[in-house]
């Protein structure tokens, strides 16, 4: 076999091995939730096709309320990251306040969900750092008040979480686009016309960077809507989101409540689906309304105003997230710390000596667990990536969709499901299991950061290194991959951190043998000890963004001798 | 068809499992067939203290019988449950992922329903006799279901309240007092959300206070009159709600997160059902110096937890080993020791050497701990079978508003 058509050859099987993995987990999961609720698994005498466990589902006390929940949360904070984001690009996008904050982009996007979520819960509660600055001087609180914040009824606390989260998430993704759809070119000759800047962002941009950041939106609110680990931190209790309750029912002693359980895990794919539907109304409906806005030629729209509020608005998120980690490692260092004591004094190091032993297999399984999936991920993006160079044309559309399924269908709807699969087809749980469940969430992250700079690659360059005589061996290692190093590295630290942050994968497929920094934070998050939790939210933290210096810094030391191979910072 | 000559195929390779092959009446032959196993110990992983213990265990199993014994953090036993239904479903019946798991009540009714439990073995261990189980029927009692030698006793745990004693200098003694102090003292006292198992705990306890008919709750849930056996606690509960923290909206998780209300300072009481617990969070910096502990006059809920093996669990013999090991005079004293975990032995002192029982005498015990004479006034175990209708009832009136 020549080297070109092993070339050819692997890249042709690489996107049927990337949709496989994405799909036959997630098709197979959710049948094995689909059975259950109608009725069907065997094992528990349920032999008959029936709607008991939908009626059991329906009569559920605070159902309504579960599902507004989840609904209005999943909208409310994909709604407002989005503001944020097209608010700040608009007002801040050639100044050099969006290059610094540009720069915290990726260090923000490393910590997991469930260590911002702590941070933000310590940061706001009654005996939190907040109202430990204000007591007892400020309220006459000598004992932490009794408010129910976080976990308000309203979810507003849930909505905080998210969007701390989300919105740098979404600048990140917009990085990418604004480059694509040209961004820069078309506010130069609005600019040019007398548009306002954020005029010019709303009005000439926004047509043609929204359909690039139509599909990070959706994953937004798929996983803002069924989210797990947030929701239980920061989430009401009565009741919290439809997806905690799911995990609950799942995790009832009574074995019968699991044919509700999984009628719960169907309804909760109907519901994100639901969200789909409605943001893609409004999306319409916002596109109909401006129509005639957007070209009625006035320059103007209330800049300094919304630039104000823009400025406001990332500044709280960027001040939210840095505080909450900051409490976090006052917590881990703290002895006995009463309120409304301020700072834990004396600290004491006895926490870390304590937890320096338990960190170590967590540490180095969290190490092994991401690495593998990162590469077996990377592996399996750019040969997709590399096939449609091939082939010249984009995935189709149904492959396209398969690649973002796990992302858009909620993990708790099919990771049950896996599990009887897993049994089934015989793979023992441990490392490998678990290594295979991480890159079915963590390959579309990298897809997904990696896809718009692999196909912005100028084609010219392959071919005129083959032209040259170079093998397409030869054209992709040698020249494909440095130019895209950054671009790959940084795909690589957002799967990596994805994949540190996972939690159900982790304790389903693992059969809870294996034990990572994410699965040790959140058991102990149950345990309580603020000290603990904190260290291992903190370590939890540290992993990814070791994988992001790495990609930042990775590329800098390779190319010293060839700048012209460093991203520019646009 | 290709899939079964494939599976007969790899059934002829492999070895003939002599190796594993041992008899429960020759407790050699188990300790053999043990050595070199991996054991996965399914156990709820959400304390450091007893997490600690664990890993003292595996590494006395290690050194003494060859057994690598890991310990599997469960947030919720049921987690392991849901595990062993799965295998089940899968017709994994010899290689099942979890060996061992601490268990009892709803749990070990669960699974012995449902046929999920080697057994019975528990009667046979070596160290079982040391439990004299003729003086002490509770541990071949869980929640009034007769254990018959399917899962093994492990320790004992009892509903303790404690307090903040720079705050509170006259704790309630008793469930009416409990309301009376609660109203004058709004948001400074709640208990987990059932079906958290110290919730549901707190509402078996109340309820037994409370209700006129005491004896039912030792029936099978459906000989009685639910509604009239229940009436008085949900009275009690709609006046109790309105001065609990946050006013009843929203509950703790479980335990820990009461604990860690206390160390906020948020609440002035609260409970354990590890009566060592106080003490211990204490030294880890969790509690204020001035904590104390106490139960009420006419006792508290108090039952023991177990150890159990599912019929799946591919690594039987390491289990037993295990389960022996953790019966044993010295393991018992290492776990009731308050530095190290101090979770109270199912042993009966008279069955002791007198050095073994000279093992059990801890010295100075803080102060924040109970007295071991106090531990005496245990209520049993309500019938498994109320858990599941006291949980609904109380979704039902409380779980959404």
């Amino acid at each position: 076999m020549s080297r070109a058509t092993s070339y050819r050859s692997i890249v042709g099987v690489l996107p049927w091995l990337t949709i496989a993995l994405l799909s036959l987990p997630v098709a197979s999961g959710v049948l094995g939730a689909m059975a259950p609720a109608f009725g069907y698994l065997p094992v528990l005498g349920g032999d008959s096709l029936t709607l008991a466990p939908w009626r059991q589902l329906l009569e559920m006390p605070g159902l309504a309320d579960m599902t507004r929940l989840s609904v209005v949360t999943g909208l409310a904070s994909a709604a407002i990251s989005l503001g944020v984001v097209v608010l700040f690009l608009g007002s801040f996008l050639h100044t050099p306040l969006y290059r610094r904050v540009q720069r915290w982009l990726s260090p923000l996007l490393a910590v997991p969900h469930a260590a911002a979520a702590i941070g933000l819960a310590f940061l706001l509660a009654p005996s939190g750092w907040v109202a430990r600055g204000l007591s007892p001087w400020a309220t006459g609180w000598q004992y932490p008040a009794d408010f129910a914040f976080p976990g308000d009824p309203w979810g507003l606390s849930l909505i905080l979480g998210l969007v701390i989260k989300e919105v740098p998430f979404l600048l990140l993704m917009s990085l990418a686009a604004l480059v694509q759809c040209q961004a820069r070119e078309r506010l130069t000759v609005a600019r040019s016309l007398g548009y306002r800047p954020l005029t010019a962002f709303f009005k000439v941009v926004m047509p043609g960077l929204y359909p690039l950041l139509r599909l990070p939106i959706y994953a937004v609110i798929a996983f803002a809507t069924s989210t797990v680990d947030v929701a239980m931190i920061l989430g009401p209790t009565t009741p919290n989101t439809l997806a905690v309750s799911v995990v609950g029912w799942l995790n009832d002693p009574s074995l019968s409540m699991r044919f509700m359980a999984s009628a719960g895990a169907i309804l909760q794919m109907l519901l994100t689906l639901m969200a789909l539907g409605i943001w893609y109304a409004l999306e319409r409906l916002v596109a109909s309304l401006s129509r005639h806005w957007c070209q009625d030629g006035r320059r103007q729209c209330g800049e300094r105003w919304l630039g104000g509020m823009a400025l406001m608005a990332i500044r709280l998120v960027l001040g939210l997230m840095l505080a909450g980690l900051a409490g976090l490692t006052l917590w881990s260092v703290a002895a006995y710390w009463p309120f409304p004591e301020f700072l834990p004094w004396p600290p004491t190091v006895q926490n870390w000596q304590a937890a320096a032993d338990d960190l170590i297999v967590p540490v180095g399984q969290s190490l092994l667990v991401a690495t593998a999936a990162t590469l077996l991920s990377l592996v399996l993006v750019l040969g997709s990536l590399e096939a449609e160079t091939l082939k010249r044309r984009p995935l189709r559309p149904w492959a396209q969709v398969i690649l973002y399924l796990p992302l858009l269908v909620p993990s708790v709807a099919f990771l049950f499901g896996l599990v009887m699969m897993q049994a089934q087809v015989g793979i023992r749980p441990g490392l490998g299991a678990v290594i295979v469940g991480h890159a079915v969430f963590v390959l579309p992250y990298v897809f997904l950061s990696l896809a718009e700079s692999y196909r912005r690659l100028d084609p010219r360059w392959s071919q005129q290194a083959r032209s040259l005589g170079a093998g397409p061996w030869r054209v992709f290692l040698r020249v494909r991959i440095p130019l895209l190093l950054a671009p790959i590295l940084t795909a690589a630290a957002v799967g990596f951190a994805v994949s540190i942050g996972q939690y159900l994968p982790t304790v389903l497929m693992g059969a809870g043998r294996v034990v990572t920094v994410t699965t040790e934070a959140v058991s102990l998050a149950s345990g309580g000890d603020r000290r603990l939790t904190a260290i291992f939210a903190l370590a939890q933290l540290l992993l990814p963004a070791l994988g992001f210096l790495l990609a930042m810094f990775v590329p800098r030391y390779l190319f010293r001798r060839r700048q012209g191979l460093l991203p520019r910072s646009d | 068809m290709r899939d079964i000559r494939r599976w007969l195929i790899a059934a002829m390779l492999l070895p003939p499992t002599v190796g594993h092959a041992y008899e429960l009446s020759d407790w050699e032959s188990v300790t053999e067939a043990a050595r070199g196993q991996t054991v996965y110990w399914n156990a709820w992983g959400g304390d450091s203290r007893t997490n600690a213990y664990v890993d003292w265990v595996a590494d006395r199993v290690e050194q003494r019988y060859g057994i690598d014994l890991e310990h599997v953090k469960v947030g919720d036993t049921a987690e392991a449950v849901t595990r062993v239904v799965a295998e089940k479903a899968a017709g994994n019946e010899d290689q099942g992922a979890v060996d061992l798991i601490w268990l009892n009540g709803e749990n070990f009714a669960a699974m012995k329903g449902n046929e999920l439990l080697y057994g019975p073995w528990a009667e046979q261990l070596p160290n079982f006799s040391l439990t004299a189980p003729e003086q002490n029927p509770e541990v071949r009692e869980d929640f009034t279901l007769p254990v018959n030698g399917y899962e093994a006793p492990w320790g004992r745990a009892q509903i303790t309240f404690y307090y903040d004693s720079a705050r509170l200098e006259k704790p309630p003694r008793n469930m009416p007092a409990l309301l009376d102090w609660a109203k004058t003292h709004p948001g400074r006292f709640t208990y987990p959300q059932p079906p958290a198992f110290l919730g549901t705990t707190f509402l078996k306890q109340a309820l037994l206070a409370l209700t006129e008919q005491p004896e039912a709750l030792y029936a099978p849930v459906d000989r009685a009159d639910f509604e009239a056996v229940t009436a008085p606690l949900w009275d009690y509960l709609d006046r109790l709600h309105p001065h609990l923290w946050h006013e009843g909206d929203n509950f703790p998780s479980g335990g820990p997160q009461m604990r860690q209300l206390m160390g906020d300072g948020a609440l002035s009481l609260a409970f354990t059902f590890t009566p060592s617990v106080p003490a211990a969070a204490v030294l880890d910096y969790q509690l204020p110096p001035t904590t104390r502990s106490y139960i009420f006059d006419n006792g508290t809920l108090g039952n023991v937890h177990f150890v159990a093996i599912p019929y799946n669990a591919q690594h039987k013999a390491g289990a037993l080993t295990v389960a022996n090991f953790l019966l044993s005079p010295k393991a018992q004293a290492r776990k009731q020791d308050l530095s190290m975990w101090g979770d109270a032995t199912v042993l009966d002192m008279s069955r002791l050497s007198p050095t073994q029982r000279e093992s059990f005498t801890t010295e100075s015990r803080a102060a924040a701990s109970l007295p071991p004479q106090s531990l005496g006034e245990t209520l049993r175990e309500p019938h498994p079978s109320w858990i599941e209708p006291l949980e609904q009832a109380w979704r039902q009136r409380y779980g959404a508003q």
